[in-house]
């Protein structure tokens, strides 16, 4: 039967939930003061004028996005190697976050590409390639749970995690590879931050919050999983007997 | 072993025959498809010769997806892919042999369609070379890729849908390098460099795609 599902799961269970509070606290504290920071306390661009705070959103979004796809690999790669139970519902549970950082960056992207380069959209090569991650996103969710049997969608769709993490290098260099509106990188450089001291600290508040955010999201998400495999397990043994 | 790769690239591409025109019907729908754009944005022959290039790739792309579904499902269905999986043969042979398969019964048919379709479409002559070039470089990418696809969903009943949307973002890099190889051409620049990014995907494609797909195989025969 099952029950090797409930034995791991179990101690995820207790510790998560010593873990969740905390972080559901500090990403609010963060995402508070990082805001706050972001649009009141940090100056405007000398040329963006007040359009550049879009960017405490965007671009933690846009880190959250990749960081949420590497997270649902790194996850779904452990799980086929190891069989272990519980990265399978980690990364199952990361998906649907992801999908939602992505969709934010490219909608905040979409509201400063329009002051700053006269157009909503342009088909160039960070653009598109953000929205192919949406798109595998999607398709991981939908593979996911498309089969009647959980277990085998968790493998097919980590396959196919795997096989769609080569997009994940085209989205981060994209910029440096290709001509594009887009900016290079400007905080990850070798030669340190290009970007003003007093913008890059609401900017690294606000990205710490929204990786907390995503570890008191993933936490509840993934609880729910498990419950709700135990509970599938338990109708399968009451079946059974 | 290349005996075996032999009999069932051999034993696919006669079954794909003899069933009364599988490639035939593939080849047909991208006829149809690309047919269906003059009467869309109007018989204008300049507007047709600027959007040849991607509807003719587009419209390979979508031709390719659908025919996927055959790949592996007939023989999950009578039971065959079994008997391949426990075959001595290493079952990324096996589907290395299935994916050339069902290039030589779609990709190929498509590659020769396809300069036909771009006359109708009044595709400039100095894109020919680069339209076959670079569709016989991505059409064996998109087979591998979509190979993956149709692995994984083996064990969906209803695949056809999802297959698109598993297997179409995958291929965008391809349909991008496809493109702009003949659009470069067309502006009397060389198509070289887009050529051999294609090449770079296809060797990719190669020698990673069989292995997932294999891996979805082994599953979906668990």
């Amino acid at each position: 039967m099952s029950w090797h599902l409930l034995a791991s799961p179990a101690r995820f269970m207790r510790y998560s939930e010593r873990i969740r509070p905390w972080a559901s606290a500090l990403a609010l504290g963060a995402i508070a003061i990082g805001l706050y920071q972001g649009l009141f306390a940090s100056p405007a661009d000398y040329q963006q004028g007040d359009t550049v705070r879009i960017m405490y959103v965007h671009v933690p979004s846009a880190w959250m996005a990749l960081f949420c796809y590497t997270a649902m690999a790194v996850s779904s790669a452990g799980y086929l190697v190891w069989k272990q139970p519980l990265a399978e519902i980690a990364a199952r549970a990361t998906a649907p976050i992801g999908a939602c950082f992505t969709a934010l960056a490219l909608a905040t992207g979409s509201l400063w590409g329009k002051p700053m380069w006269g157009t909503w959209w342009v088909w160039d090569a960070r653009l598109t390639s953000v929205l192919v991650l949406l798109f595998l996103y999607l398709g991981y969710m939908a593979l996911a749970d498309a089969f009647d049997d959980p277990v085998k969608g968790g493998k097919a769709a980590s396959i196919l995690a795997l096989v769609g993490f080569v997009n994940v290098p085209i989205v981060k260099f994209s910029v440096d590879w290709w001509n594009t509106l887009h900016q290079p990188v400007s905080v990850a450089r070798m030669d340190g931050p290009t970007i003003d001291p007093a913008m890059l600290a609401p900017l690294l508040i606000m990205a710490a919050g929204f990786t907390l955010y995503y570890v008191a999201l993933v936490i509840v998400r993934m609880q729910a999983l498990v419950l709700e495999r135990r509970v599938r397990a338990l109708q399968q043994v009451a079946a059974g007997a | 072993m290349i005996g075996t790769f032999a009999a069932i690239v051999g034993r696919d591409v006669t079954l794909a025959v003899r069933r009364g025109g599988d490639a035939a019907t593939v080849v047909a729908f991208f006829v149809v498809v690309v047919t269906l754009f003059p009467f869309g944005v109007g018989p204008e022959p300049n507007l047709l010769a600027r959007i040849a290039p991607g509807v003719l790739w587009v419209a390979a792309l979508l031709a390719a997806t659908l025919s996927l579904d055959r790949v592996f499902r007939a023989d999950l269905e009578d039971g065959s892919l079994e008997l391949l999986a426990l075959a001595p043969c290493p079952l990324v042979v096996t589907v290395l042999a299935k994916v050339l398969a069902h290039w030589l019964t779609t990709g190929l048919p498509l590659l020769l369609a396809a300069p036909v379709l771009a006359i109708l479409l009044n595709l400039p002559w100095d894109g020919f070379e680069a339209l076959i070039g670079a569709l016989a470089l991505g059409t064996p990418s998109l087979s591998l890729i979509g190979a993956v696809g149709a692995a994984l969903t083996l064990g969906v009943r209803r695949a056809g849908v999802l297959v698109a949307l598993l297997v179409l973002p995958l291929a965008v890099p391809v349909l991008t390098f496809g493109v702009a190889a003949i659009e470069a051409a067309l502006t009397g620049q060389t198509a070289a460099p887009h050529l051999m990014i294609l090449s770079g995907f296809l060797l990719g494609a190669l020698a990673l795609a069989p292995w997932a797909a294999a891996a979805a195989v082994r599953l979906a025969l668990d």
